[in-house]
């Protein structure tokens, strides 16, 4: 059991910064189990098993290789096209993951969370660890076709920025966590924001540079595409992995500035809400 | 006197009725700058008790208010009340789960509550990956489990299927399962809801057992929330007694369970009272409550008939006959109690208010809920008012004096007379 048990006292309310931080940590078997959990129940009863995993970006990549590649004929920058909407694609995801499901956590474990205590906080960060062995495998996709494209001698060069790459992770659960927990906790009292989660959050897809490179853009739209924190990363991401891409310190700068703003909101408003959402949900 | 483990001092909640959200921005904004400037929530009535039958201006209501208790350690709380009295309530706020409005309460040691026994068991994992991550949940260590893991398993019988997804489980092994990893928490305070209302007579005992000895060996504390009042007697030292939302003054367990014998549930559902009488019909019930005994109650027993009594009003000149269904807490209709069986079939009604009791001579039933069906009809024609599962009641022992134990769901609904004799072969007792 968990020694801060040892002494502990209920009371209505607590400061909005008390996020019991060693209490999270000494859940962090239960984080794992959490983890290891969705894994096995995700491919559990299925036949292809993991290759699901690999299966829906693969798809996904056919897909914009003809429609944005082929008909709309959008620049892929030099590179293969598969290569380059691997790279988008594999990142956007594990930034989206993280945020839908962060978002509607309340709802999905309202049942849990009626019946046993445990940090709340454990749940949100089980989604982001979750969805990085998802993020890992994926990466597997992308590492294997740069081999495949290397060997036919595609264009591609992998550059120094790559050493950003945990940066960028970090960054992307961070974002994904913190807007998740801002849209969940206040889903719990207003519904609404669920569904301009669903919709909204595959839209936005199109106002990153997931699709197309930045410098493909109309030039009066970079300043809209740039304001997008998400931007800088998958333009980081692809400098990294395949060289070409806009990179610049200020930009990403920009994007921590955003992360650690939204992440705090979300941890403040997480934390208040869980408090009593079990009294509204 | 033993260390004093939990300490409640004036713990109240609070609950907010009707719409959450709708509507209510400007006023959650209202809340919140009340909040932030540290003043207290003008929402918030005081001295407003939770009492389902009246309508309140208020918006909220005090599923507890102002309740104070403290438990030693190693000793074994019971907290009793009718449904609605705020137990759950109470158990939400111990086990952390939702926060009290007002109030704090102190403790010391590591605390585990059941409020349920698997929560967070995944049907497409096996036994072994839901031991551990129940046990996670609970608060175990991962080291922990792994330490008690043959322990659990041992006590929920399920070594054969341990490696198979637990959806293919029984409901028994389940349930038994489930309970296993419960039983094990290494937490010196215990929180257990009824949970133990689960499972086969044999795995039950097995588990009352557990209880005890968890308190009696170990020196841990539980606090056990149960309808039961056998069970409340045979595990616990003290109780405490919830009534609408409020504690009962400082009793002993037996005077506990004493006046929660005799309180009259009758503002829960042993009472009654048409919510729209129609006009237009020819007969309808008014209201209707239940008395045995002479005594108005809802709390039944077996040794003595029920009576309903109800309040008809009669607009034209009519033949009548009245009848009743019991049903058992599922809805499903266990007795029909047509008069005509054992008495004149129709009551000729004058225009007027007609005071009437039904009186039933159920068979022995088993300890639980119960609902009444009224229905008044026209004699072998047509049902003119009827009132589904309108009356509840409740059989809070089914002690069989001449037996000399009480019978319980397992073994059916209800009991009924039965002879059994010798005989040899020429002197066959009569069959007709």
């Amino acid at each position: 059991m968990h020694e801060s048990d040892k002494y502990w006292e209920i009371k209505p309310n607590t400061s909005l910064l008390d996020i019991k931080l060693k209490e999270n940590y000494e859940y962090r078997d239960l984080l794992w189990l959490l983890v290891k959990r969705d894994f096995i129940s995700f491919y559990k009863q299925t036949i292809l098993g993991p290759i699901w995993f690999f299966i829906q970006p693969i798809f996904t990549v056919l897909i914009f290789s003809l429609i944005f590649g082929n008909v709309a004929g959008i620049s892929t920058d030099g590179l293969p096209k598969p290569l380059f909407y691997l790279a988008g694609v594999v990142t956007w995801n594990y930034f989206s993951d993280c945020f839908i499901k962060t978002s509607s956590v309340f709802r999905d474990n309202a049942y849990i969370f009626g019946k046993v205590y445990f940090p709340r906080l454990i749940m949100p960060l089980s989604v982001v660890f979750s969805n990085l062995v998802k993020f890992g495998v994926q990466l597997l996709l992308l590492f294997a076709m740069m081999l495949f494209y290397g060997l036919k001698g595609g264009h591609f060069q992998i550059t120094w920025y790559v050493l950003l790459f945990p940066v960028l992770v970090l960054l992307m659960a961070c974002l994904g966590l913190g807007l998740g927990m801002v849209v969940s906790a206040m889903t719990t009292k207003y519904r609404d924001l669920a569904f301009l989660v669903t919709f909204g959050v595959p839209l936005l897809m199109y106002a990153t540079t997931v699709v197309f490179p930045l410098s493909a853009a109309p030039e009066r739209f970079h300043n809209l595409i740039k304001f997008n924190p998400m931007t800088p990363i998958i333009e980081t991401f692809r400098m990294g992995f395949l060289g070409t891409g806009t990179f610049s310190w200020s930009m990403l700068g920009y994007t921590t500035f955003i992360t650690v703003v939204i992440l705090f909101l979300g941890v403040v408003t997480f934390n208040k809400v869980q408090k009593s959402f079990v009294d509204t949900v | 006197m033993g260390k004093i483990v939990i300490k409640a001092e004036n713990i109240s909640k609070a609950y907010e009725l009707g719409e959450f959200s709708t509507g209510t921005i400007s006023r959650d904004l209202e809340r919140w700058w009340a909040m932030m400037r540290g003043k207290e929530d003008p929402f918030l009535k005081i001295g407003e008790v939770n009492d389902r039958n009246k309508k309140t201006d208020s918006k909220l209501v005090w599923s507890l208010k102002d309740i104070n208790f403290e438990v030693e350690e190693g000793s074994a709380l019971g907290i009793i009340g009718r449904n609605g009295a705020g137990k759950s309530t109470l158990l939400k706020l111990l086990s952390r789960i939702t926060s009290p409005t007002t109030g704090t309460i102190k403790g010391r040691g590591r605390i585990a509550s059941l409020l349920e026994v698997g929560t967070g068991f995944h049907p497409e994992l096996t036994g072994r990956e839901n031991i551990f991550i129940n046990g996670a949940i609970l608060g175990m260590r991962k080291a922990e489990i792994k330490k008690r893991f043959d322990e659990i398993v041992d006590f929920a019988g399920v070594e054969r299927y341990i490696d198979t997804p637990v959806k293919r489980y029984s409901s028994g092994m389940y349930v038994r399962l489930a309970f296993a990893v419960a039983a094990h928490l290494e937490a010196e305070i215990l929180i257990v809801d009824e949970v133990l209302a689960v499972g086969d007579a044999e795995f039950q005992r097995k588990c009352m057992g557990k209880m005890g000895q968890v308190t009696k060996d170990n020196g841990r504390t539980v606090l056990f929330v149960s309808h039961n009042v056998e069970s409340v007697k045979s595990l616990c030292d003290t109780a405490i007694l919830l009534h609408n939302g409020r504690m009962h003054e400082n009793t002993n367990l037996a005077d506990a369970i004493k006046i929660y014998l005799q309180q009259n549930p009758e503002n829960d559902r042993g009472h009654f009272v048409n919510p729209n009488p129609p006009v237009n019909l020819e007969v309808y019930f008014k209201q209707a409550y239940i008395k045995q005994k002479g005594v108005v109650t809802n709390a039944l027993f077996n040794d003595a008939p029920i009576d309903v009594h109800c309040q008809l009003q009669c607009n034209i000149p009519m033949k009548v006959s009245l009848e009743v269904i019991v049903r058992d807490h599922n809805g499903l209709p266990l007795l029909f109690g047509p008069i005509g069986l054992t008495q004149q079939r129709e009551h000729e009604l004058e225009p007027g208010v007609h005071q009437m009791v039904i009186r039933l001579n159920p068979p022995y039933l088993a300890k639980g809920s119960y609902f009444l069906d009224l229905i008044v009809a026209e004699t072998g024609k047509r049902i003119i008012d009827i009132h589904e599962s309108c009356l509840g009641f409740e059989i809070e022992s089914s002690f069989i004096a001449a037996s000399g134990w009480s019978f319980e769901h397992n073994r059916g609904a209800g009991a009924m007379l039965l002879n059994a004799f010798s005989y040899f072969e020429d002197e066959l007792p009569a069959v007709h």
